[in-house]
């Protein structure tokens, strides 16, 4: 709703007259301290974040015996300790990577129908539904992934086997239930269509109404015009709604703890289980984890942390550079 | 955010159509359809097998407008009887087969009888709707779910008892435990991120300029990003060097550090959308700055920002992950969330759910109802909120 308005407030001019407005108010000046201060607390925040996990971290990785990017195995609590996160690296790359690829093309459908399909009195509503899925718990998506959604998968998972192994990606060398990757997958692509939705709505949105009409005046239909005019415009708003939704899918914790039966074997078959992410791993291997071991996890969140700040900070930046999507607020 | 689409929407489905002949017929009335194309124009003199290249009249043959109906009731018979015939199972086939069928019906017939740019566009058409309601078939089955299963166990005896002494196997036992901690634990950590949050938007939107607000700009929006766990893990750390004991404290820690950003956003925009006016009729008056923030910015954006505060504590009310590393879980109730492990909702649907017996999943589903309810509950009332008292800027 905000995006329309054309009040792009400057920060409220008068005021800021330091030289004659500074007539003795404490009051200004205590305010105006507080709420910077708060600003400043949010960076010190995100610094400290950074400092204390990479400081945990290099305790871990001191005295990790086997090589922390490229051991195959989590073991921190061994004689020699040994651990490292090529396994969950992997697993939560690809996971990741097959929610964007079955949620990016629902997500655009979804948010061209709410910009430019959907009957214009249902719009909102229609909107508002989908973000309803944002406000599902992820623990919530965890348990209906996995009492629910991972039965129903059974059959396609057989079915995918059956006729596309020759893909290899496909091939089910392991028959079994379908806690796999793939299942991961399309449980994080449900989960991030809210944010890819409602960032790309915002920006289809915002296409300059002379472009369509100019489009639909030449005789275009509505998706030639669609083509011509609204996706051209949108792309890197795509482009950077994508990003996040990676950035979410990347940290996701507990749909991927439950769904999920892991192993610490590296394998491109999605359909056999296995696997790992490295939030799942945190969740998964902290009870059973002694301090050394804690730091060990607090080792992999740092990569992870690392991970979703390249990836959030990439997208971030893309809106930026076109300041009137507010998709920002999403 | 309506008038962008309103082109292309408010034209209704006949839009597309009726476009490339309309116009050249009757450029006054362009959407008025198909049935200024067949009634006043010159009749359509062509065959049915008169292509856009041959085309001699000016109007063109549309399909009716019921069109879409009769392609879709024939896709439903065709996967019916594809699905009985075969001898298909599971109906999610059939009604795969139904839409594909809908699908390869309605391109065909409209490429016949109309041309392929149509076609094309009813394609596309349909595909969109497709993609809407694969998104809402989850969302409803979720729901679904969590209400049929979580009522079987869900009554006053689940909300008012906790786990003491109940074995994982064995029904009974309750929720209570969990709920005391969501609620403290949610409120400690609205009471602190709430005036950070406020603050912070506040600085962002009435006092900001330079590279520290774009600094804090950029980061408020990264720090949306953080995965919950990390944040977990972060007070974690401080534990670790602190050797501070679990309690619901950290965990409220850990959330605030979450709800924060989603704070200074939603506040931010609210803020943004004051009218200029207000302030500078304030400041005319000789109102001292904080006074004027205080007195009629924050009360003008009151609604927005509360609805954005409630759908922040919606969010992190949900939030497992930090609860795991940080308030350890308990069977108890312990209503002191300073000292010693606590439980919450989430945490307590995640070790119902990690028992697996019968019991414990029937408990699981009963609380994640529970959990739902509070959330959606919260997301209503706070987009009810929104709506009645949304500032009243010229939109």
């Amino acid at each position: 709703m905000a995006s329309t308005t054309p009040i792009d407030t400057p920060p409220a001019p008068p005021a800021k007259s330091s030289p004659g407005g500074s007539t003795g108010r404490m009051g200004d000046t205590v305010f105006s301290g507080l709420s910077k201060g708060s600003g400043i607390l949010l960076l010190v925040i995100m610094a400290t974040i950074a400092v204390f996990l990479t400081y945990r971290a290099t305790l871990a990785i001191s005295q990790d015996e086997g090589n922390f990017l490229t051991t195959f195995d989590w073991n921190p609590a061994g004689d020699p300790p040994v651990f490292g996160i090529a396994v969950l690296l992997f697993g939560t790359v690809v996971s990741s990577v097959i929610a964007l690829v079955i949620a990016v093309p629902v997500a655009v459908g979804i948010a061209l129908f709410i910009s430019h399909y959907a009957p214009r009195r249902l719009a909102a509503p229609l909107a508002y539904v989908v973000d309803l899925l944002a406000a599902v718990p992820s623990i919530i998506y965890g348990i209906w992934g996995a009492l629910f959604l991972v039965p129903y998968l059974d059959g396609l998972n057989l079915w995918l086997d059956q006729y596309f192994s020759w893909t290899y990606i496909f091939d089910q060398t392991q028959p079994g239930v379908a806690r796999n990757m793939f299942t991961v997958g399309i449980l994080l692509a449900i989960m991030i269509l809210p944010i890819i939705t409602s960032v790309s709505r915002e920006v289809f949105l915002q296409v300059p109404r002379m472009n369509e009409e100019a489009a639909l005046a030449l005789g275009a239909t509505r998706w030639e015009v669609i083509r011509m005019s609204v996706l051209p415009f949108g792309r890197s708003g795509v482009i950077s709604a994508s990003m996040l939704g990676l950035g979410r899918a990347l940290g996701e914790t507990m749909a991927v703890a439950t769904v999920l039966s892991p192993n610490f074997v590296m394998s491109l078959h999605l359909l056999d289980p296995g696997g790992g992410t490295f939030a799942q791993n945190i969740a998964a291997k902290f009870d059973e984890a002694d301090q050394f071991g804690r730091d060990a996890l607090i080792a992999s969140g740092l990569v992870l942390f690392l991970l979703t700040l390249l990836v959030n900070g990439a997208a971030r930046l893309i809106i930026a550079r076109r300041k009137e999507y507010s998709g920002a607020n999403a | 955010m309506s008038n962008a689409h309103s082109g292309a929407a408010g034209n209704g489905p006949a839009a597309g159509p009726a476009g490339s002949a309309a116009i050249q017929n009757r450029p006054a009335a362009p959407a008025t359809g198909e049935s200024s194309g067949s009634g006043p124009g010159p009749a359509p003199s062509g065959g049915p097998g008169s292509g856009p290249e041959r085309r001699q009249s000016l109007s063109q043959r549309g399909l009716p407008r019921w069109a879409p109906a009769g392609f879709a009731a024939a896709g439903i018979v065709i996967g019916v009887a594809v699905g009985a015939g075969a001898g298909l199972q599971s109906r999610v086939q059939w009604g795969l087969i139904a839409v594909v069928a809908f699908l390869v019906i309605s391109y065909a017939v409209t490429s016949a009888v109309e041309n392929s740019r149509q076609a094309k566009d009813r394609l596309a058409t349909s595909v969109v709707w497709v993609c809407f309601i694969l998104a809402v078939i989850p969302l409803f089955s979720l729901l679904w779910v969590t209400v049929s299963r979580g009522m079987k166990v869900l009554d006053p005896y689940f909300l008012s008892h906790s786990m003491a002494g109940v074995p994982s196997s064995q029904a009974g036992g309750g929720v209570y435990h969990a709920l005391i901690g969501t609620l403290e634990q949610v409120g400690i950590a609205t009471v602190i991120a709430t005036p950070i949050g406020l603050l912070t938007a506040v600085y962002l939107v009435e006092y900001g300029k330079g590279a520290l607000a774009k600094a804090v700009t950029f980061f408020v929006d990264v720090m949306t990003g953080i995965p919950s766990i990390v944040a977990g893990l972060f007070i974690l750390a401080i534990m670790l060097m602190g050797k501070i004991e679990p309690s619901g404290l950290m965990g409220s820690l850990a959330l605030a550090i979450l709800m924060m950003p989603v704070v200074v956003r939603s506040t931010e925009e609210m803020l943004k959308l004051v009218p200029n006016e207000l302030r500078e009729a304030a400041l005319a008056l000789g109102v001292p700055k904080w006074r004027m923030i205080l007195k009629v910015v924050l009360p003008t954006a009151i609604g927005g920002i509360t609805t954005g505060v409630m759908l922040a504590i919606a969010r992190i009310a949900g939030e497992t992950a930090p609860i795991i590393l940080l308030v350890f879980g308990s069977q108890l109730i312990n209503s002191n969330p300073f000292e010693g492990a606590q439980s919450s909702l989430p945490f307590y649907i995640y070790e119902q759910y990690k028992a697996g017996e019968v019991a414990s999943i029937d408990r699981a589903w009963a609380a994640a109802l529970v959990l739902i309810a509070f959330v959606m509950i919260l997301n209503l009332v706070a987009r009810g909120i929104a709506r009645w008292k949304a500032p009243k800027t010229g939109r």
